[in-house]
């Protein structure tokens, strides 16, 4: 049986994995660098000769592929009370896999749609009201987008009692009705979104992001990247029919601009004597901080962690911590030299990356007197019964301290109140992979669960208490 | 004929929970539709769920005396988010030691409650209240 061919589309690289899936075997991973602008296939052919220089030249059966280029799957969000149906929505996208660039809650005003205009987004998801509910917002804010003009299509996934309403009066456009992202109030209906997101994205986002091309060569499912890794990491904490998966899992990829968090947990309470407050959180959550990255974002990582905690874990003089953030900041491709200031730096700045990124995906617990006692109160997700880390992204690969740096993912007495894992394996995607067995998995689950749990394991584990 | 849709749940840093489901059952089987916040439940809370499901009256509970602090400046915030004219009803022990409800009712009608119920009410008696402010009378 011949070879199966995954190809990542990225911003920057053409990334591209065979897998001889009757052995089971990975055969070769190979990258190169590429620019939508240039040509999209010059970059695959490329990253294939290269991967056939390693491997000999290979014939495959059957080409996936999944995209991140062009600035992925821009979204924008519109929903009603910001906790409620409007996080809803913001969920639902991330979970997709798309950039949300804006997620607007009641009203749409009139310097919304021009943001709107300006970001012009690939999907605009449209919600508000639980079904049976509020109809106002979701009916004024498509009267508003009615009148502006866009060429993007619209899903609305909002009270049902006004669903074709919202459609009529976006008459003309590109409408998607779907179920509600929350039909009952607290509870959480995302997946019939998410769904249509990813058909949207196929459809007509490969096309509009020159991609059509390489559409061609390849065989199918195309998604955006997050959703695959998405994908990859669901399987590989819950398993599959004649595979095991390695159970609850908490997944971190730190890049130049922006740094993902996934988590497969289902984190509600523990015990009784908690009370959880907010929105129940998705079983698969999948947050991006936009701020928090090595090269692009490295303001914002000192923004969170501040300089002497970047200096003292560097061991550099704040002074030199500056110097390097500004080079960094304006060379963005810069790699570190091993031994050298820079990779000191690297190594506090990726460590504080995962902290941040981490804390804010992880819930909180509050301790509250009450007349009965100590009362707990949760938002958001408990993740310290978490076991398994999984860390990628450049900066974790190329260094050998990947487990210290992935240590700070864990729970820390300087922050009590958050609820991140309490001890857990760290395992390192040091080929880049999670991406490739998320579109495997589409094909051969068995397969992709093998390998990730082979390549996973394979460099650096270890268990971690960072107390 | 659409439901109408009741908000409860207890106020403020009260877990006292079984009256609360029992009020749940009681609304649901006299035909609302209810949402239940459960406990510890703040005034935002509620607001924020009456907004998005359009809800036809908040109903507070408190069970632990001090209700009349939980329960100030509601009417205020429901007017700022746009529930203009929302029934609020308010019940439990809603406030400590032997005073006369009808001092204390007057100071929660006074704080913008459209009711308030003394401690030992039956939910017959606040269903029927519900029922005469929402102008559902004639179905009853």
């Amino acid at each position: 049986m011949k070879p199966v061919l995954l190809i990542d589309f990225g911003s920057t690289y053409t990334k591209v994995t065979a897998v001889d899936v009757e052995q089971g075997v990975l055969l070769g991973t190979a990258d190169s660098y590429t620019t939508v602008e240039s040509d999209i296939g010059e970059g695959l052919n490329n990253a294939l000769a290269k991967l056939h220089s390693k491997t000999g030249e290979l014939e495959y059966q059957a080409r996936y592929a999944c995209s991140s280029a062009a600035g992925g799957l821009k979204m924008i969000t519109s929903g009603l009370v910001p906790e409620l149906t409007a996080e809803a929505a913001r969920q639902a996208s991330l979970g997709a896999g798309a950039k949300v660039l804006k997620v607007f809650s009641f009203q749409l005003t009139e310097d919304d749609l021009e943001e709107i205009r300006a970001i012009r987004p690939d999907i605009f998801l449209l919600v508000g009201g639980t079904d049976g509910g509020n109809t106002e917002c979701i009916l004024h804010n498509a009267r508003m987008l009615a009148s502006i003009d866009f060429d993007f299509p619209v899903i609305i996934a909002g009270n049902r009692t006004a669903a074709r309403e919202c459609e009529r009066i976006l008459a003309g456009h590109e409408v998607h009705v779907t179920e509600n992202v929350m039909p009952k109030f607290g509870v959480l209906n995302i997946e019939p979104a998410r769904k249509k997101i990813r058909e949207i994205f196929l459809g007509r986002i490969i096309r509009a992001k020159g991609l059509s091309k390489a559409a061609e060569v390849i065989s199918g499912i195309l998604m955006p990247t997050p959703s695959a890794v998405m994908k990859a990491m669901r399987l590989l904490a819950e398993g599959c029919e004649g595979e095991e998966g390695i159970g609850d899992l908490i997944a971190v990829d730190v890049g130049g601009a922006t740094t993902d968090i996934y988590s497969m947990a289902d984190g509600m309470p523990q015990d009784a004597s908690t009370v959880y407050k907010g929105l129940p959180e998705p079983y698969d959550k999948r947050t991006v901080e936009g701020d928090i990255g090595m090269r692009y974002s490295v303001r914002g990582i000192v923004d969170a962690a501040g300089i002497t905690r970047i200096s003292r874990l560097s061991g550099l003089k704040p002074a030199r911590c500056e110097e390097l953030i500004g080079l960094i900041s304006s060379s963005t491709d810069m790699i570190p030299e091993p031994g050298s200031d820079l990779e000191k730096l690297d190594f506090a700045l990726a460590s504080m990356a995962i902290e941040t990124a981490v804390a804010r995906h992880a819930g909180t617990m509050e301790e509250t007197y009450t007349l009965m006692g100590l009362t707990y109160v949760q938002s958001g997700k408990d993740l310290r019964q978490v076991r398994q880390v999984i860390v990628t992204g450049g900066s974790l690969i190329r260094t050998s301290r990947t487990g210290e740096i992935a240590a700070h993912a864990l729970a820390s007495a300087a922050n009590p109140m958050s609820l991140r894992p309490l001890k857990a394996d760290i395992r390192v995607d040091r080929k880049y992979i999670l991406a490739a067995m998320g579109l495997l998995s589409e094909y051969y689950p068995v397969t992709a669960l093998r390998l990730m749990k082979k390549e996973l394991e394979y460099d650096g584990y270890s268990e971690q208490t960072n107390s | 004929m659409k439901k109408k849709v009741l908000v409860i749940g207890v106020i403020g840093a009260d877990v006292h929970a079984v009256g609360n489901r029992i009020l749940y059952h009681a609304f649901t089987e006299a035909g609302f539709e209810v949402i239940n916040l459960g406990v510890m439940v703040s005034q935002e809370e509620y607001i924020a769920a009456a907004i998005e499901s359009a809800a036809d009256a908040i109903v507070v509970s408190s069970l632990y005396g001090q209700g009349e602090l939980d329960c100030r400046g509601m009417r205020e915030k429901c007017d700022e988010a746009g529930l203009k004219g929302i029934p609020l009803v308010v019940g439990g022990n809603i406030v400590i030691g032997k005073q006369k409800f009808e001092d204390v009712e007057k100071r929660f009608k006074a704080m913008g409650f459209d009711r308030a119920f003394p401690p030992g009410t039956t939910p017959e008696t606040t269903i029927e209240a519900l029922r005469e402010l929402l102008g559902m009378e004639e179905e009853a």
